[in-house]
Order: structure tokens, then C-alpha cells, then sequence
């Protein structure tokens, strides 16, 4: 059940603040493994989210893309079972185990129905501390590997990303993609792999949301059974990625109707007071939705565009502050004009008393609506806990979004948005656009 | 292994559909409105939907894209409300919105608190007969419309590829044409056309009103006997009168080259039958014919025959949706290994095609998509929003609420001899498009 209760329930038309409250539960282990967990007992089954700190960050030099390999391999074969017996158990018992990686975290997404869950949990135990990595399951998987980066070399997107990310972060393993390279990916051995799995999956690296049809006390043995037995310790993390960027336009040329623009500069620590202010600034310039500024300039009014945001990232070891569009090569100077002229135009004025009241209302309206499903709700609890919130921030978060006032957003945004750091990465044909650096 | 790999696109098997999480009911109101209401009170908040029955594939020729042209134009004013207020006034509630424009059906939704959905339904109404387009709106809005075609097919080989094996599949029926439109002429279309669609196409007589979240039936029916129940029947409105796509008789092959393309491919689509009303059957036999064939990327027969034993591809897939109005589509997908060409490639399917009508079904492999089935109405009951998704593409399909109520078991009770029946009339080649998708340059190294 999605737990949610609204404060006030107010009449049709009233933007009030609403106010979510979740039952969250501090769940610890009798074997000191510690998880929140919502229970909700209306549907029988449980979604857990584990989030594996450090991801592809922990890449060994030399050895990129092995971590994206090695979670790649996680399910093909555990224990007792190759890759087909190990996924035949698994659609019999109509559980599933997702597997991303990135480059902060690994995560497993599970969903499996109290009716079996002690089969789909040992099961996903057996995945997660006896997985085979077999010499035939690593040749297969890495050649899907191979293949998805053959076609990321083709597409615009993929290049807009890894340009920025290679210009930005130095000698940090944010600068290269976590899926490595030909030459890279190529050379991996087993051993390699069996390597970043222990780097990788440890006691101290994890972070577990529950929500579903579970009690506590069955959350805490399931969780001793499931990950008690991983090595206590972990490789060391990346340390801050300390990003660089000095502004202007960079055009890599790829022949295609539409060229992608890529654009940002350094953002706001989580931490950082003005946080909050800078999130409310940002929704008002960059937010989703039809309403931001960026949308109005690009979109509405000009039609360049078919969607264009901005976004406050904030990375385990950099703060960013990022957004995309695609425009036509005939018509995406035009956009980036647009887009450079609105980044000044905020720094400089900062935003209306009007736009703040909808940015709120907004934000708090759609907060507790968020909490929609147990796999949703799994997923926040294990974000909030990588971030280092406590539970209760969910019941503080909108008081916190309503004391945002002009003033703030004002100071704020002369700090974050920074016109002369602006880079753009332009993939395409764009006519009258040439790189400045 | 889940990567996903660039030149697939998205399988979506609805394996299930609803189920009984939520309270059904349904009623009509007297000017024809359908309604249907998914009660769940698990939290405070509701999806609002209005889907009406016409989608790209009821366009008049040479106005192509102009279904969905007018769903973006649907956000501009109306005789109550401005341009874009109607968005604004559903975000400044915490709420969000969006629209969407398939071949049979045209849809519109916000998900917001359920204490707002009085507001919700008075917008909402006010576009059903009170659109007021200006030309203003319509340039801006047009050249947005040929960005999102750029971004979504231009920019992408493969989705430009797919544009063209529809084309080969359809030879009169309009899901031969895309549903952006052929840019030729989505850039030339005019407020003449958007207004005649709307005109011929919109009232509450030819849609569906889908509330699913924490309401009850009777305020629903008062809300919107209030705000829809005032606004007469669209008297333009006729039953919708498709061309039949002839019978296919000699395959179609294409061969696509895009320097943009990084991976090769083949795929292969037939012509297949759709759910119809009191007639899903065929379309259940084949759903599981999909999954049995190529519905996972580890067990299934492709999965086996393909990236396991031969180790001829990388990805192998098949995939089926009965969900359409009209005939439909099964297919096929195979990704070769680095050294294999498409012709091996294809052979190697069409090998594994063979091998599966001569070995039949695995009795386990049925069990556990059985399963899997059965689970689905479990899982299906935590998310509201893609209940009320089934509802309004059902209903807009042809299909009855009855008909999507029995999916779940008539998916069930599909026997190995149904499959395998319905796999020796669905596999002739005289009836598909095959299509092979390669590098630039690399034309002669794929044959």
C-alpha cells in the first residue's frame, strides 16, 4: 500500500500543501544488516531494492567496463546453475532480478511473490555470492557488450555524453563511459571480473529498500540469508571528481538531420543550504513539464525544439548542473542562443514571485505522488538512504520546499547558474556554429 | 544479460492485463460517453483519462500525421481556457499531465491528487467540443511536431527502418503510415486540417472516460454528468470504416543501409490476427507462441537454438501485441555474432523456426510462462495508472470490458496444440516482410 495520507484534503482548484506521510520502518538484522522497509500487506509480494555503493568508479585502471561486464554476468549462471537453469528457476517462480550499474552504484531491483519468496531468495542469494562467471557465459555477454558499443560510436546522443563527460572530469572514471571501450572490454579476463565482484559487492557498500507484503522480522532474516555471507569490505571508492568547466562551444561533427546539444557546468552540493533553493530555482528555469522557462523560450514560443530541461545531478563525487535538447542543424544555433541568453537572464534577475509560487506548488503537490507502487517506493527509500536522509524527510521535505523564499532563490541563483562557464556539446551539422574550444 | 542493446526497440508484452485490484464499473451517459471507473483506495490520488476512438490510422489520406498534430494542438485554448492553461493549472495542482496519438486511438491524462479531479474533468471537457485554435499557435506547434519527428525517426536509422517495413507490410491499410506522419506532410499541415479532424472526430460520443484512484462510481457519474453530461453528441461522428489490408501473397524484402547504423540486424514481421471481441483465441495462442519462441533472453527457444548452441546471434527475439484494431503483426528479430552475415543469420532463424514446429512445445517452458501469467495479476494490481492504460486501449481496440476482464484466463487455458496450430499458420513467409538492416559500406559483407 502506498501509504501516503495528504494533511488536507482542501476543495477543488486550492493548490495546498499537501503533506506525505510513509510509515517507514528501521530495519536491523539479527546479523547487523540494516534496511528501511514500508510494509504493505494488500498484495502478496515484496520489491526490494539493494544499492552496491562505488559501481563502476571502481574500475581497476586498465580494466574499464569490467564492473559493467561483471554485473552483466551476475545472472547468467550461480551456484549449482548455468545461465538457463538459473533463469529457467527464476520465470518458474515468476520472480525478477534487474541488474544496473553505473558509475556510482550497482542496484538489484527484485520482485517475487510471498508465496515463494524463500525459493526466489535463495535463489537471488546464489546470484549474488556464488555467481559462476562460466569462460562460455563471459564470450556471450561480452560480445552484447561489444555490440552496444559499436552502436553507441553511431549514435549522437551517446557521443554528446562521452565528449562532455571526457572534457569535463580530468582523470577521474567519470570522464570515460562505465561500459569501457573496444580495445578494453576486449582484453577483460575472468579473473578480472571475479576481481571487480569483490570489489564490489560487500557488506560495507550496501544500502536496502523494502516494500511489500514482509514484517519486519521476516525482512531482517530474509536479508541475513541473502547477504550475510558477502566479504565485510569493499574496494576503496573513487575520491571527489573535482569537474572543470570554462564555457563555450564545442562542435563534433556526425551527419544527421537533428543535432543533439549536451550543456551545463558544475552545480549544488545535496548538503549545501541552499540547496532547496536551488532545486525550487532550477524547476522554475528547467523543471519538467511545458511551464519552465527553458520550455516556454525554446518550445513554446519558438518551436525549436520538442523538449528541453535542466537538471540539479548530484553524483556521489560531483555536483552538476545539466540539460539537453535536439534541434534541426539549420536551427540549433538559434536554440543555443535562446538557451545561453535565459541562463543569463536568471543569473542576473533571478525569477518572479509568481513563478517561485507555482514552482512550490508544484513541487509539494506532486511530492507525495511519487510514492506510487511498492517498486517505486523501494527505490526512494534506498536513494534517501544513499543521500543521508533519515525518514522523517519525507514528512519535512514539502516545509522545506515552502521555505524557500524570493530572496533565496534570488542569491541562489546568481551562484549557480554561471553564464560564462556554459559548455555546449553540439553532435551534428549545425550551419553557423563553430567550436570555441 | 539485460544490456540493452541500441537497434531493439521496445517490446511491450502485456502478458496479462487487469485484474481485480481495483473495483470495476461502468456506465454511459446519455450523449454517449463511456465511462469506466477503477476504484482503489490505497492512496489519495487519481489518473483522470479521456481516450477517444480515432487515432492516425482514421486520417484522410495526404494529411498524414494530422491525429497527432491535433493532440499537441489540444493544449492550446479552448473557448474557456487559454493556451497552455490547462497544463499549467494541473502542474500549479501537483499534478502532471500528457497525451498520446496511436493508430486507433487518441488519449489524454493527468495524474494529480484525487481531491482535485472535479477540475481535472472541467478542463477536460472544455477541449472535448470547445477547441479555439488560432494560427499563432499553429505554426510554433507544427515545427515543434517535425522536432520530435527529427528526435524520434530522422535522428534514429532504425526507427527510419521501421517506418519503411510498415510501409512493405500494408500495402492499402493506413498502418502503413507513420503516426507523426511523413515529413512531407506533417511540415504542410494547415489549421483547416486540424479543425476539419476535430470537427469530424471529437465528442463525448466518440470517447472513453477512464477515472481509476481513490473515487467512488457515484461521484464519478455526477462529476461527469456535470462537466461531459452538458455537451451534445458530435452528430460527424460515424463508425470507424477501415480499408481490409488484402491478402499478402508473395514476401517482401527489404535491405537498409544508414552509415549511422552500428549493429546489424534482420527482422521479420507477418501479418497476424488481432484480439477481436469475443474472439481472442487465436491472438492468446500466439502471445504465448511469442514468449515460447522469443519471449526471454535466456530460456527461450531463439535464446537456445540461436545464442547458446550455435552461437549465431547476440540477440534473438520475438514479439507479438494482439492489442490493434486491425490486423497486426508477429516478428522476429535476430542480431548476429561479430563474423556471422545476415544470410547466415536469417537461415539460422528460419532453421530455428523449423526445428520448433518439428519439436513442439516444452511442456516445462509452457509451465513457466503459465506462471509468469498468473503472476501478473498479482504484480499488475500495484500500478493504477497502467490498469487504466489497459482499459482505454482495450475498449479503443474494439475490444469489450468483458473481453479485457477474460484476457487473464483465456491466456491461461491456451493448450500446446493451440500454439503450435496457430505457429503453422502464422510462419509463411508469403506472408511477411523480411528486412535486413546493416552499416553503410557493409552491404556486401552481410550477404
Amino acid at each position: 500500500m502506498i501509504r501516503v495520507v495528504f494533511a488536507a484534503l482542501m476543495a477543488v482548484a486550492v493548490a495546498s500543501p499537501l503533506k506525505a506521510e510513509i510509515d517507514i520502518q528501521e530495519v536491523t538484522s539479527p546479523g547487523g544488516v540494516k534496511a528501511w522497509l514500508v510494509q504493505e500487506d494488500s498484495i502478496p509480494f515484496l520489491s526490494l531494492q539493494i544499492r552496491f555503493t562505488g559501481g563502476a568508479s571502481l574500475d581497476p585502471s586498465g580494466k574499464r567496463g569490467v564492473t559493467n561486464l561483471m554485473t552483466g554476468l551476475i545472472e547468467e549462471g550461480a551456484g549449482d546453475l548455468d545461465a538457463t537453469a538459473f533463469a529457467e528457476a527464476r520465470d518458474g517462480l515468476a520472480a525478477s532480478f534487474d541488474f544496473n550499474v553505473w558509475a556510482d552504484a550497482m542496484t538489484v531491483s527484485a520482485r517475487m511473490l510471498t508465496e515463494n519468496r524463500d525459493e526466489a531468495i535463495g535463489l537471488l542469494r546464489e546470484a549474488l555470492v556464488n555467481p559462476r562467471f562460466d569462460e562460455d557465459a563471459v564470450e556471450r555477454v561480452r560480445a552484447q557488450v561489444l555490440s552496444g558499443l559499436r552502436s553507441d560510436a553511431t549514435d549522437p546522443n551517446s557521443i554528446a555524453g562521452q565528449t562532455f563527460d571526457a572534457m569535463v572530469y580530468g582523470d577521474h572514471p567519470y570522464a570515460s563511459t562505465s561500459d569501457g571501450n573496444l580495445e578494453s572490454v576486449s582484453a577483460l579476463s575472468r579473473d578480472d571480473i571475479v576481481a571487480a565482484n569483490r570489489a564490489l559487492l560487500a557488506r560495507d557498500r550496501i544500502h536496502v529498500g523494502a516494500s511489500g507484503d514482509i514484517s519486519a522480522e521476516e525482512l531482517g532474516l530474509l536479508l541475513d540469508r541473502l547477504l550475510g555471507d558477502l566479504p565485510e569490505t569493499g574496494a576503496p571508492l573513487a575520491g571527489p571528481a573535482e569537474p572543470t568547466v570554462t564555457g563555450g562551444v564545442t562542435v563534433v561533427p556526425f551527419e544527421t538531420p537533428q543535432s543533439v546539444a549536451f550543456f551545463g557546468h558544475t552545480g549544488i552540493a545535496r548538503d549545501d543550504p541552499d540547496f532547496f533553493a536551488a532545486f525550487v530555482a532550477n524547476e522554475v528555469f528547467g523543471g519538467s513539464g511545458l511551464q519552465s522557462r527553458l520550455s516556454e523560450e525554446v518550445r513554446e514560443k519558438r518551436g525549436l525544439t520538442y523538449g528541453v530541461g535542466s537538471y540539479l545531478v548530484n553524483y556521489d563525487h560531483a555536483d552538476m548542473l545539466l540539460g539537453q535538447f535536439a534541434s534541426a542543424n539549420d536551427r540549433v544555433a538559434e536554440a543555443i542562443d535562446v538557451v545561453k541568453a535565459e541562463w543569463a537572464n536568471i543569473a542576473a534577475n533571478g525569477v518572479t514571485q509568481e513563478e517561485l509560487s507555482a514552482a512550490k506548488t508544484y513541487l509539494t503537490g506532486a511530492y507525495p505522488l511519487r510514492f506510487d507502487g511498492n517498486g517505486p517506493i523501494a527505490r526512494i527509500l534506498v536513494g534517501m538512504q544513499a543521500t543521508g536522509l533519515t525518514p522523517d524527510y519525507i514528512s519535512t521535505r514539502n516545509a522545506q520546499i515552502e521555505a524557500v523564499t524570493l530572496q533565496d532563490v534570488q542569491r541562489v541563483s546568481a551562484r549557480i547558474y554561471q553564464p560564462e562557464n556554459l559548455q555546449f556539446i553540439v553532435v551534428g551539422q549545425p550551419d553557423g556554429l563553430e567550436s570555441t574550444n | 544479460m539485460r544490456r540493452f542493446i541500441a537497434v531493439i526497440f521496445p517490446l511491450v508484452v502485456a502478458l496479462a492485463g487487469p485484474l481485480r485490484a481495483a473495483e470495476v464499473s461502468s456506465f454511459s451517459l446519455e450523449n454517449g460517453l463511456d465511462v469506466v471507473v477503477l476504484e482503489d483506495n490505497r492512496a489519495p490520488a487519481v489518473v483522470h483519462m479521456v481516450w477517444y476512438r480515432v487515432g492516425s490510422a482514421d486520417e484522410p489520406r495526404g494529411v498524414s500525421g494530422i491525429a497527432h498534430y491535433l493532440e499537441h494542438l489540444m493544449f492550446k485554448a479552448t473557448d474557456e481556457l487559454e493556451a497552455g492553461e490547462l497544463s499549467a493549472t494541473v502542474a500549479r495542482n501537483g499534478g502532471s499531465d500528457n497525451a498520446f496519438t496511436s493508430y486507433d486511438y487518441t488519449g489524454y491524462f493527468q495524474r494529480v491528487a484525487s481531491d482535485r479531479l472535479e477540475l481535472m474533468m472541467k478542463m477536460e471537457a472544455s477541449r472535448m467540443d470547445g477547441l479555439a485554435l488560432v494560427p499563432e499557435d499553429i505554426a510554433t506547434e507544427r515545427d515543434v511536431v517535425i522536432e520530435e519527428r527529427n528526435q524520434r525517426t530522422d535522428n534514429d536509422p532504425g526507427a527510419l527502418f521501421a517506418e519503411q517495413r510498415r510501409a512493405a507490410q500494408y500495402l492499402s491499410h493506413p498502418y502503413g503510415i507513420p503516426i507523426i506522419g511523413w515529413k512531407h506532410e506533417a511540415e504542410a499541415l494547415t489549421l483547416e486540417d486540424a479543425v476539419a479532424f476535430y470537427e469530424q472526430h471529437y465528442g463525448p460520443n466518440n470517447a472513453i472516460l477512464v477515472v481509476a484512484g481513490d473515487v467512488n462510481p457515484d461521484d464519478v457519474r455526477k462529476l461527469a454528468e456535470t462537466y461531459y453530461g452538458v455537451i451534445p453528441p458530435n452528430p460527424n461522428v460515424e463508425p470507424r470504416k477501415r480499408v481490409i489490408e488484402p491478402p499478402q501473397l508473395a514476401e517482401r524484402r527489404l535491405s537498409y543501409a544508414d552509415p549511422r547504423i552500428g549493429q546489424a540486424y534482420v527482422i521479420r514481421t507477418y501479418l497476424a490476427p488481432e484480439r477481436d471481441a469475443g474472439a481472442q483465441d487465436e491472438a492468446a495462442a500466439l502471445t504465448l507462441l511469442s514468449e515460447l519462441l522469443g519471449g526471454s533472453a535466456t530460456t527461450s527457444f531463439f535464446a537456445e537454438k540461436l545464442q547458446f548452441e550455435s552461437q549465431t546471434a547476440i540477440y534473438s527475439a520475438a514479439f507479438y501485441s494482439g492489442l490493434s484494431l486491425d490486423d497486426t503483426t508477429f516478428g522476429l528479430i535476430v542480431v548476429p555474432s561479430e563474423g556471422v552475415s545476415l544470410a547466415d543469420a536469417e537461415a539460422a532463424m528460419d532453421k530455428a523456426l523449423a526445428d520448433f514446429l518439428e519439436t513442439g512445445v516444452d511442456m516445462q517452458d509452457l509451465e513457466r510462462i503459465r506462471m509468469q501469467i498468473r503472476a501478473s495479476e498479482i504484480y499488475g494490481q500495484d500500478n493504477l495508472s497502467s490498469l487504466a492504460r489497459t482499459y482505454g486501449a482495450g475498449l479503443t481496440s474494439g475490444l469489450t470490458i468483458e473481453d479485457i476482464e477474460a484476457w487473464p484466463q483465456i491466456l491461461g487455458a491456451v493448450t500446446e496444440d493451440d500454439i503450435m496450430q496457430a505457429a503453422a499458420k502464422i510462419f509463411d513467409r508469403s506472408n511477411a516482410v523480411t528486412g535486413w538492416v546493416m552499416p553503410e559500406g557493409a552491404e556486401e559483407l552481410m550477404q
